[in-house]
């Protein structure tokens, strides 16, 4: 799932304190999850917005929605032409969805209420960690499962740095060493001597770094090529 | 042998080698530096200029090590990975040739967050064990995509490791691809413990490969204290740091001083290693006394 958190209220306030008509526009799928933009927190963040507008004496017209996605057109379809009535949309969805939106909203100019963090798992109720950095190349079947692009530092490929300290990251105590966990794990599986084969550097033009990425299913594709033909 | 390096020489002719670290400064005002450079002008093999320390940014290694060299003294350029690309550190390398820089030491590099730039975007495109074949590369005439090159590189390049890492086990494989990835020569990271280093040892001596062992002056118990607790892959025995104690505050500098002589000694008498690094940390001046004290000068 994507993983968010709430912007700060005050950052939130100086976005659309100029705006007199507000929709705060919630994602009841990802951000639900982590509490940071469901249709529940856009209701809370609506009515704060309301009482800020009311101590700053100023008149602004406030209110709420949430779909269930933001990032597929068809959940947009029973909203949109309400939601274009506002002057402002603050979305709490991940970015994503404000971009996705942003496409489909006409001159009205849509505001991130979120700032979207990662792709997680939750561990326990509350707590979300990043296990996954969508890099377009997995190499999992290599280091035990666990990714050292995403949860070593230095995204490094052929073992710790020399920044390890009994199992911890040396940005924190509180961060695992990543690659603590693959020798620990390749242990397990009896193929820690895998470890000992030089990773070559990788390409990152598969990852977020490269260019903006697009899949295409293989029979979408076709179609795609009969649309253009015609 | 062909690189040209007097580190090389020293250390394939089979001699002890010493070698110490300068810290570019933060601004353009090197005249300390200068001096510190003449302090240890002739009476080492070679000096590293390190490469924004603690990512903490300084002026750039390959500057400083020209201005070495200006001053007679034979560079090693540290190069980490977190501040360039391939297609940086590649460049940075075919200039340092050009420049007759011969030595290079291959270093991941510290993480950001250590530094003075916490927001910087590190970069680690690649890391330690592959900026190692990058050079090997190099020096074969070929660059990362291989690519021809006008002109090959001869560098003399060395890796850094940490023998009491904790735990070792994930340190050694990362030793072991080093040399596979071309490292001729190794800097260890700060060491107290000489039987331990020895138990090291017998790992490295598998390897085709000269060890340097890195020390670190110990100035005060509080120092000794704070390594213990902060530096990953540093252990002062409790035995030095009882003896820094009885020193008592005024002398625990000569004390620290005192210490790394007589390991610096031990290493070279008992041959358990190749040379020394002295890591002095803004005590460069004292470089060439603690030499004197170990009875290599």
């Amino acid at each position: 799932m994507i993983v968010g958190e709430q912007k700060p209220f005050e950052e939130i306030w100086e976005m659309i304190k100029s705006f007199r008509k507000v929709l705060v526009f919630g994602c009841n799928t990802c951000v639900a999850i982590c509490h940071a933009g469901g249709g529940k927190e856009a209701e809370i963040l609506a009515s704060m917005i309301r009482m800020k507008a009311v101590q700053e004496g100023m008149s602004m017209e406030v209110k709420h929605a949430a779909i269930e996605r933001h990032c597929e057109p068809e959940f947009f379809d029973t909203v949109i032409e309400d939601v274009k009535t506002y002057d402002v949309v603050l979305s709490t969805a991940c970015g994503v969805g404000v971009n996705f939106l942003a496409e489909r909203i006409g001159d009205i100019p849509v505001f991130p209420g979120v700032n979207t963090q990662f792709f997680g798992a939750v561990p326990k109720a509350g707590v979300f960690v990043e296990l996954c950095a969508g890099c377009g190349n997995c190499i999992l079947h290599l280091t035990g499962g666990i990714c050292p692009v995403a949860r070593c530092s230095k995204s490094l490929m052929n073992g710790p740095c020399g920044g390890t300290n009994k199992g911890k990251c040396e940005i924190s105590q509180d961060v695992d060493c990543g690659w603590s966990l693959i020798v620990e794990r390749m242990k397990k599986l009896g193929t820690l001597e895998k470890l000992y084969e030089i990773q070559p550097p990788r390409n990152w033009s598969t990852g977020a770094f490269g260019s903006p990425r697009r899949v295409v299913l293989e029979h979408i594709k076709d179609i795609e090529e009969q649309e253009g033909k015609n | 042998m062909k690189s040209g390096s007097n580190l090389e020489k020293v250390l394939e002719g089979g001699y002890f080698a010493v070698t110490a670290e300068v810290g570019p400064p933060k601004g353009t005002d090197i005249k300390e530096m200068i001096h510190h450079m003449e302090l240890l002008k002739g009476k080492l093999a070679a000096v590293n200029v390190t490469d924004n320390q603690s990512a903490v940014m300084r002026i750039c290694s390959l500057a400083v090590c020209k201005v070495a060299m200006e001053h007679g003294v034979e560079p090693i350029l540290q190069m980490t990975c977190r501040d360039r690309n391939r297609i940086g550190l590649q460049s940075d390398l075919l200039g340092a040739s050009i420049l007759g820089i011969k030595n290079v030491l291959c270093m991941t590099g510290d993480h950001v967050s250590a530094g003075d730039h916490k927001g910087a975007k590190p970069v680690y495109d690649i890391e330690s064990v592959q900026l190692l074949k990058a050079v090997d590369g190099l020096n074969n005439g070929k660059d990362m995509s291989g690519n021809e090159l006008k002109g090959a590189t001869d560098f003399f390049q060395g890796a850094v490791v940490t023998p009491e890492a904790s735990p070792l086990e994930p340190q050694l494989m990362k030793f072991d691809k080093k040399v596979k990835a071309g490292a001729k020569f190794f800097q260890t990271q700060a060491i107290y413990d000489i039987e331990k280093f020895k138990e090291f040892m017998k790992h490295a001596r598998k390897f085709p490969v000269k060890i340097l062992a890195g020390f670190v002056v110990l100035k005060s118990v509080g120092m000794a204290n704070f390594l213990n607790n902060n530096v990953p892959g540093i252990r002062v025995p409790q035995a030095l740091i009882d003896e820094l104690k009885a020193a008592g505050k005024e002398k625990a500098l000569d004390t620290g001083m005192n210490i790394t002589a007589r390991h610096i000694k031990q290493l070279k008498d008992e041959k358990i290693c190749d040379g020394v690094h002295i890591m002095a940390i803004g005590m460069e001046d004292k470089v060439p006394m603690i030499m004197e004290r170990a009875g290599l000068l």
